[in-house]
């Protein structure tokens, strides 16, 4: 090193040179030491979990369009790099292990063998029955789960866990969602049409129990038990199955989409329709553009080369939720994370216009819900004018006094 | 004697000038959905003129010497030089993708660019029409904000909720502050004592020392039967003497002027509905707000702190720029 800083005309200077440049070499050397010492130290891993489970897909009819198969996760990969680039200035490094639950799998040993990995935090994707088990098998462990996309109402009532959390909506939140819309355009008699699977009865309970809460009728309800494939079949049975009813707009409880989309267009009367089909409630949709949204979408596309879906939303707002508090708390800690997250500190920033939090009487996240048709966004509920002493996102749900839910 | 009647002339027409008053500014507006930027006379408070520009235009500021407009084409992917006085369209700049809000050097050149889809700052020289740099920052730039010397820049990223302070020398991030939730605007002080940066979700605006780097002071805002979380703080401007801050409250409709000695909220002025971008007409008689979803500018008096007129303007208008002559 000295050798390089003699100069040829001052050798006077050589010494000297040599001097500073060893002390130099020192410093840096020193310093470099300590910085790596520091970096090895300081950088905090966050791995988060993504557990995922599919409890039945739609019907095979060879030309209907297939869920992505990447579903969810994409969401999940698009998050923890959001994450990332927070934690690459606050020296957190988060990561994201995947597992799908597959056919033979048994979920509890799948999920004991990540915690054994040392993961404390998971986004789940699973049917209610599973997350209940997880749940009850990790309770009182430093695990948090956060239901990224079981609907059911049971778990923000009387089998709510206080280890779960839930991102995705309940059936109860997306049906109120859709109430306040049909209320206030003044549609308000409803013609019922449910299918014939449990989640379809569980969807047409909420839509009974909305319909209650906000003053619209049920006019006619009828059970769809025609064949499964019905596209050949519909314009002959439709007209005859919807006839003789007085009614404003059909409501649909179909969610796997068996019959539901044949319905539109062939009825008796010529009526619009919603609920799991036509008009329909969401947390996302590509054509949500608004409160910045179109930066995520535009993200998410450019990666996937596909739009981003409602499942993809919900895995992305569960692994931001929990970046989000790990930036806030700058920690990895188990317990100021999850502490954090239930604090009305925690503000999600999830596109929607509104910071979202967690009602603390069943850890639900509030947020606005997106009414969506295949093509456009409709409207956002809650909707103007319905209104609710704390905060309007609380009259879609089940508001603290309503809630059978204790939590423990 | 001809000496003497040219100056009766100059005081003459120099009284003259006083007189017919209050200059007229040039007020731009950008249009966000309608692709227009709507031009307003600062004093008779009418539209003068709306011109077409590139697609979803957002941020807009006109060049030190006066001559050029410039705005964010978004969905171009562009920025758009017009001149000012022919208003054609002169050239466009490299800006990386999706440019949202940009600000100048205190020198008037180079211009610093947030792009909200790759998490970029893009500085560009305008008058080689050069790229000279890239910082990676936080997810979703968006608001800039200069240090009166030039030496700092402040911008936000609005989904890693930070400010992040880059030397404007060596293009390196010096130091990252966490904010609250989605922060979108920084705007220095005229003295360049503080920095202040909005955050829109999370209902605050953080009060940033530029020299420790730490957040002096967090203003919340609350006003009788609007909700909580209505409150979000997006434009911010201060007046040159340091007195007065002015802060746009979205969709809470409101404009809260701010004690920018003591931090206290003054009042709320109620305007259009959600509120953004703020600016001061260049003798600070007068400051305009665009309210995006009642497609108009309010008008605020700065000395009363009234709201004296409502303007319709295009769809959904976003940024506003005032000419200083």
């Amino acid at each position: 090193m000295c050798v390089l800083l003699i100069n040829k005309e001052n050798k006077d200077n050589f010494l000297s040179s040599c001097f500073i440049c060893t002390v130099l070499f020192i410093q840096v050397f020193l310093v470099g030491s300590v910085l790596n010492a520091q970096a090895q130290d300081v950088i905090t891993k966050i791995t988060i979990g993504y557990i995922s489970q599919t409890a039945e897909l739609p019907p095979n009819l060879s030309n209907l369009e297939t869920p992505p198969e990447n579903e969810g996760i994409a969401g999940g990969r698009i998050s923890i790099d959001d994450n990332n680039t927070t934690g690459q200035f606050l020296k957190q490094n988060f990561i994201l292990e995947h597992v799908h639950i597959g056919k033979d799998d048994n979920a509890l040993t799948i999920l004991g063998q990540q915690i054994s990995k040392g993961i404390h935090f998971f986004a789940l994707n699973v049917p209610a029955k599973t997350l209940l088990k997880m749940a009850d098998a990790v309770k009182g462990k430093n695990v948090l789960l956060l239901n990224a996309g079981a609907p059911d109402d049971r778990l923000r009532g009387p089998d709510c866990r206080n280890n779960v959390m839930h991102i995705v909506p309940s059936r109860g939140m997306y049906a109120d969602a859709l109430a306040q819309f049909l209320v206030r355009k003044r549609w308000r008699n409803w013609f019922l049409v449910t299918g014939q699977r449990d989640r379809d009865k569980l969807f047409a309970s909420a839509v009974r129990k909305s319909a209650k809460k906000f003053g619209a009728k049920i006019a006619a309800e009828k059970i769809w038990d025609f064949g499964a494939d019905a596209r050949r079949t519909a314009q002959a049975e439709v007209p005859a199955f919807t006839q003789g009813v007085d009614y404003d707009i059909l409501i649909i409880a179909d969610e796997l989409g068996i019959f539901g989309e044949y319905i539109m267009f062939r009825s008796w009367d010529p009526r619009l329709v919603a609920g799991t089909q036509g008009l329909t409630p969401s947390t996302w949709h590509k054509t949500h553009e608004q409160w910045g949204s179109a930066q995520l979408q535009s993200r998410f596309l450019k990666r996937f080369k596909r739009y981003m879906t409602a499942l993809d939303y919900q895995v992305w707002a569960s692994i931001r939720a929990l970046g989000e508090a790990a930036t806030r708390t700058g920690s990895g800690d188990f317990g100021k994370i999850e502490t954090y997250l239930k604090t009305d500190e925690f503000k999600l920033a999830g596109f929607k216009g509104l910071p979202l939090n967690f009602r603390k009487w069943n850890w639900q996240l509030r947020q606005p819900i997106l009414l969506i048709h295949p093509a456009a966004l409709v409207s956002v509920s809650p909707q103007q004018g319905f209104l609710h002493q704390r905060t309007t996102l609380d009259t879609l749900g089940l508001d603290d006094k309503e809630s059978r839910c204790v939590l423990k | 004697m001809m000496r003497w009647l040219i100056s009766i002339f100059v005081a003459g027409a120099s009284f003259l000038c006083a007189a017919t008053a209050a200059q007229a500014f040039k007020v731009y507006v950008t249009n966000e959905k309608d692709n227009t930027v709507t031009i307003i006379n600062s004093e008779t408070l009418k539209v003068e003129k709306t011109f077409e520009v590139g697609q979803r235009p957002r941020g807009i500021i006109i060049s030190k010497d006066g001559k050029h407009l410039l705005v964010c084409a978004s969905d171009d992917d562009t920025v758009q030089v017009f001149d000012i006085k022919t208003l054609k369209l002169l050239h466009s700049l490299p800006s990386g993708p999706d440019p949202e809000l940009f600000i100048l050097h205190p020198s008037g050149n180079p211009l610093y660019i947030a792009n909200e889809d790759d998490n970029l700052i893009t500085i560009v020289d305008l008058e080689a029409k050069k790229i000279l740099g890239e910082v990676p920052v936080g997810v979703e730039p968006e608001g800039m904000g200069i240090s009166p010397d030039g030496k700092v820049l402040v911008n936000t990223s609005e989904t890693t909720n930070m400010a992040h302070f880059i030397d404007t020398k060596t293009f390196k991030i010096t130091d990252n502050v966490l904010v609250d939730p989605r922060p979108r605007v920084a705007e220095f002080t005229a003295d360049g004592s503080q920095v202040w940066v909005s955050s829109e979700i999370g209902g605050s605006v953080a009060i940033i020392d530029p020299k420790t780097h730490k957040i002096i002071k967090k203003i919340t805002f609350y006003v009788p039967g609007v909700p909580r979380e209505a409150m979000q703080p997006v434009g911010v401007r201060i007046t040159k003497d340091g007195s007065i801050a002015f802060i746009a409250l979205g969709p809470a409709n409101r404009v809260a002027v701010v004690d920018a000695k003591t931090f206290e909220v003054k009042k709320y002025l109620l305007v259009g509905q959600r509120v953004w971008q703020l600016a001061f007409t260049p003798d600070e008689k007068y400051l305009f707000s665009t309210n995006g979803v009642s497609n108009d500018v309010s008008v605020i008096d700065v000395k009363n702190l009234k709201v004296i007129k409502s303007i319709v303007t295009g769809r959904f208008p976003w940024g506003v720029v005032i000419a200083s002559e």
